[in-house]
């Protein structure tokens, strides 16, 4: 009985070792940055795009008069193009 | 086997220290492989701990009572659904329960941002690491599950009998998961602050792993009312009870979180607010666990004294303490974005709901914690009660009810008066004529905060539905949809709107539910003998005949004897329902009560007989010590009977039960008069319809967008970049 209990509790160590130590076994790599910035402008851009949708629905269903809504929508298409230059300038 | 639980455990701590270096080593030095190995380090821990759990879980279910906590919480005649469940009825074993919960979760919000959040993962891996270090070195070095007995007793002590219910399988894992589910947003809100990329991908996940988090823990809240309401408060669902609002402050924090993020995400305001409510609310939490397992207050949920009340202190004080320091750092990165456009605005009214849920959030800290506070100050530990609570937390409901009529209709940055007009008018009709009708048609006049509660959530219904009304028809004619695809389509399209709105007509809902009940609910406490009867708010209850049934009780608990009576409900000579209480009595191991008496003479157990619909709940209950000291001569009597007899050991057993056969048999024949508590509470199913509602709205808006929004940001994307290509 106190052979399986040690060859169990040797069995888990060995698994710890061998699947959490598996990617110090491959050769050393270097953290990307620039794929953050990427995916955070990337959502940046999403939830812009929800913001247009949502300011549309509520003009639609006549939470924004006329000239609220115009002025409202040129200045989200404007930060979301800004929004898509960045992206591009990241390509 | 203990031995390789115990081992597994330390395995589980060294893992999760192992798990933290390396990913601060990685994030420091930008080196890929170690963060990687910090990552799996938590599904490792997930693996680890699950062996632990499993043989905890085994020894539960095999009745192994050469582990102390097995002996302690569980029993022979534990029936097995109890027997797996009763692992968390122990502090050892809820505990376990709470980190390997802990591993599982981190382990899903680490593989959900897998390639996501490159710079702010690693810290977040290593803050959740070190969540699962502390629980972990509590097993390992104050509360092992795996500890010993030598001899094993024969049988156990058996689980408590008021844990003996359904929802003990569900309620603490679910509540669990709330909490420590709310260490996913803290350890995301730490590693974007240390990493200074509070952005807008951030926002997307802690979003939602927000919103998860505020659902389980809200449906482990609801699970715990429900059950409370049939076991502990024999029809009351709520009791200010310190464990029961230990679970509801980091609730209604992440609530205001949840509205305020918006704002973040639409105008990039209230940057520094929104960290800061993360991280309170994930405190919370741990204040919660805090208080169940350190004995500091008093509460029918906690575990009693222990000696884990030091280290939670230390590490509540680390996280306050390091989550002032990163919020103060980086103010500059969370500065706001714009100012407040008006005063009459959604971000307006947002704010405002966010100084309630955190004003009710203080209230209730503070009455939760004024024994503690009274004590340090007087000497003397004083508590606050209910009408306290209800003095301060009615008003600001009110209020909160109010504005989640209001949020949905009023728009974001200004609203005019021409808009004000042509959206508010409807609700506030609405809301009018609810409160005619409260004076006329509904009799609740005689309670203003009632009336005004149904007026409010009349506002909401109100409000919502024209939302609802509108956006439909909207999506009517600018689609070839049917009536009902345009609807289902239209909630498709704005998962987060909708479910939102969902959400505020549950709130609504549930509320009504709550202030019907509290306000009108009828209670009438009574000793009745058969054939005698009660009137309660108009229902007569007459009590028919007795009930006995000895080992094979009707609600499988494990009870050895059920008493109870049969009570016939009508209405103006008109037969409404037969309720069924019952007095549930638990054996003693310990044998203090004598060879009849510890066959009942350890926990005894009311068991809540309700019949409910959508108008009105009717439920019974009967006192189980009154029962039980009415039949203490006769038990007397059995005991010296077997004490005087000189046959062996199992002829004596044997007698015992045939003489606890005659005492049941008695109490049929000769029934004794008993405490009963006979209640009418109205409306009270709405609360649980409510509730439903809530987190069917919450679904809705967590509920990963599918590819019909993706098309739709599709075309968003070909009309904003062709504007690209014309500026």
């Amino acid at each position: 009985m106190v052979v399986l209990v040690i060859a169990v509790i040797a069995l888990l160590l060995a698994f710890l070792v061998w699947f959490v130590g598996a990617p110090l076994r491959k050769p050393a790599r270097l953290e990307q940055g620039g794929d953050d910035e990427r995916r955070a402008l990337e959502a940046a851009r999403a939830a812009k795009y929800a913001e247009i949708r949502d300011t549309e629905l509520d003009y639609r269903t006549g939470k924004l008069s006329d000239e609220d809504f115009r002025a409202l929508n040129r200045q989200l298409r404007a930060e979301a193009v800004e929004i898509l230059r960045l992206i591009d300038e990241l390509r | 086997m203990a031995v390789v639980g115990r081992a597994a455990l330390i395995l589980a701590l060294l893992t999760a220290l192992f798990g933290i270096g390396a990913s601060l080593y990685g994030a420091r030095r930008g080196r890929r492989e170690w963060v990687d190995a910090g990552r799996r380090s938590v599904y490792a821990l997930l693996a680890i701990l699950s062996v632990a759990f499993a043989i905890l879980e085994l020894a539960f279910i095999n009745n192994d009572f050469a582990y102390n906590t097995v002996a302690n919480n569980s029993s022979i005649t534990t029936p097995l659904f109890y027997r797996a469940a009763a692992m968390w009825g122990s502090q050892e074993g809820s505990l376990l329960l709470w980190v390997w919960l802990l591993s599982l979760w981190s382990s899903l919000a680490v593989f959900v941002t897998r390639n996501r959040m490159r710079e702010i993962v690693p810290y977040a891996v290593s803050v959740l690491l070190g969540f699962g270090a502390f629980f972990s070195s509590l097993l390992v070095f104050f509360a092992t599950p795996f500890a010993l007995t030598s001899p094993a007793p024969v049988n156990g002590a058996g689980l408590d009998p008021l844990l003996r219910n359904p929802s003990m399988m569900i309620h603490p894992p679910m509540l669990y998961s709330g909490y420590t589910f709310f260490t996913i947003p803290f350890a995301f809100a730490v590693g974007a602050l240390i990493t200074r990329r509070v952005d807008a991908e951030w926002i997307q996940v802690t979003r939602r792993f927000a919103l998860a988090s505020w659902l389980f823990l809200g449906l482990g809240i609801l699970l715990g009312a429900r059950w409370a309401y049939y076991e502990i408060g024999w029809g009351g669902y709520w009791g200010w009870d310190a464990v029961e609002n230990a679970a509801l402050m980091p609730w209604l924090i992440s609530t205001a979180f949840l509205h305020s993020v918006m704002i973040q995400e639409k105008r990039g305001m209230l940057k520094i607010w929104n960290a800061s409510l993360v991280l309170g609310a994930s405190t919370l939490a741990i204040v919660g666990t805090f208080l169940v397992r350190s004995g500091v207050l008093n509460s029918i949920h906690a575990f009693g004294a222990s000696t884990l009340g030091v280290p939670f202190v230390i590490l509540i004080s680390a996280m306050v303490a390091g989550s002032i320091y990163l919020v103060v750092s980086r103010r500059q990165v969370l500065r706001s974005e714009h100012r407040l456009d008006s005063l009459f605005s959604r971000e307006a009214a947002f704010m405002l709901n966010n100084v309630l849920l955190v004003g009710l959030t203080f209230v209730i800290f503070w009455g939760t914690f004024f024994p503690l506070i009274s004590g340090a100050i007087t000497g003397t530990e004083s508590e606050v009660g209910a009408p306290w609570f209800d003095r301060y937390t009615v008003p600001l409901a009110l209020m909160l009810v109010l504005l989640s009529g209001i949020g949905p209709v009023i728009p974001w940055r200004r609203a005019t008066l021409a808009n004000a007009r042509r959206n508010f008018t409807l609700p506030l009709l609405a809301a009018l004529a609810m409160l005619v009708a409260s004076f006329t048609l509904i009799p609740i006049s005689s309670s203003p905060a009632t009336v005004a509660l149904f007026c409010c959530a009349v506002f909401v219904f109100a409000a919502v539905g024209q939302e609802f009304w509108r956006g439909w028809r909207v999506r009517r004619a600018t689609s070839s949809d049917t009536p009902p695809g345009a609807l289902l389509s239209m909630v498709r399209r704005n998962r987060r709107r909708y479910g939102g709105y969902i959400v505020h007509v549950g709130v609504a809902v549930l509320f009504v539910g709550v202030a019907a009940s509290a306000t009108f609910q009828r209670s009438h406490y009574v000793e009745l003998k058969p054939g005698q009867s009660d009137v309660v708010a108009g229902y007569t209850m007459k009590v028919v005949r007795p009930t006995a049934a000895i080992v094979t009780d009707p609600t499988s608990t494990g009870a050895l004897l059920t008493l109870g009576a049969i009570v016939r409900v009508s209405r103006s000579g008109h037969y409404v329902t037969t309720l069924h209480p019952t007095a549930e009595f638990f054996p003693d191991p310990s044998g203090a009560e004598g060879p009849v008496g510890s066959l009942i003479g350890g926990d005894s157990v009311s068991e809540l007989s309700l019949d409910s619909s959508f108008r009105r709940d009717i439920s019974a209950a009967i006192d189980a010590p009154s029962v039980q000291g009415a039949l203490q001569g006769e038990i007397n009597r059995a005991n010296f009977l077997v004490n005087s007899d000189k046959a062996g050991p199992k002829a004596r057993v044997d007698l015992s039960y045939l003489l606890l056969a005659a005492i049941a048999h008695g109490y049929l024949t000769h029934t004794p008069a008993a405490q009963f508590k006979l209640t009418s509470s109205p409306l009270v199913m709405w609360l649980w319809v409510g509730a439903l509602i809530v987190f069917a709205g919450g679904l809705t808006a967590i509920w990963p967008t599918g590819g019909a929004t993706a098309r739709v940001r599709a075309r968003y994307f070909a009309r904003v970049a062709q504007d690209l290509g014309r500026a």
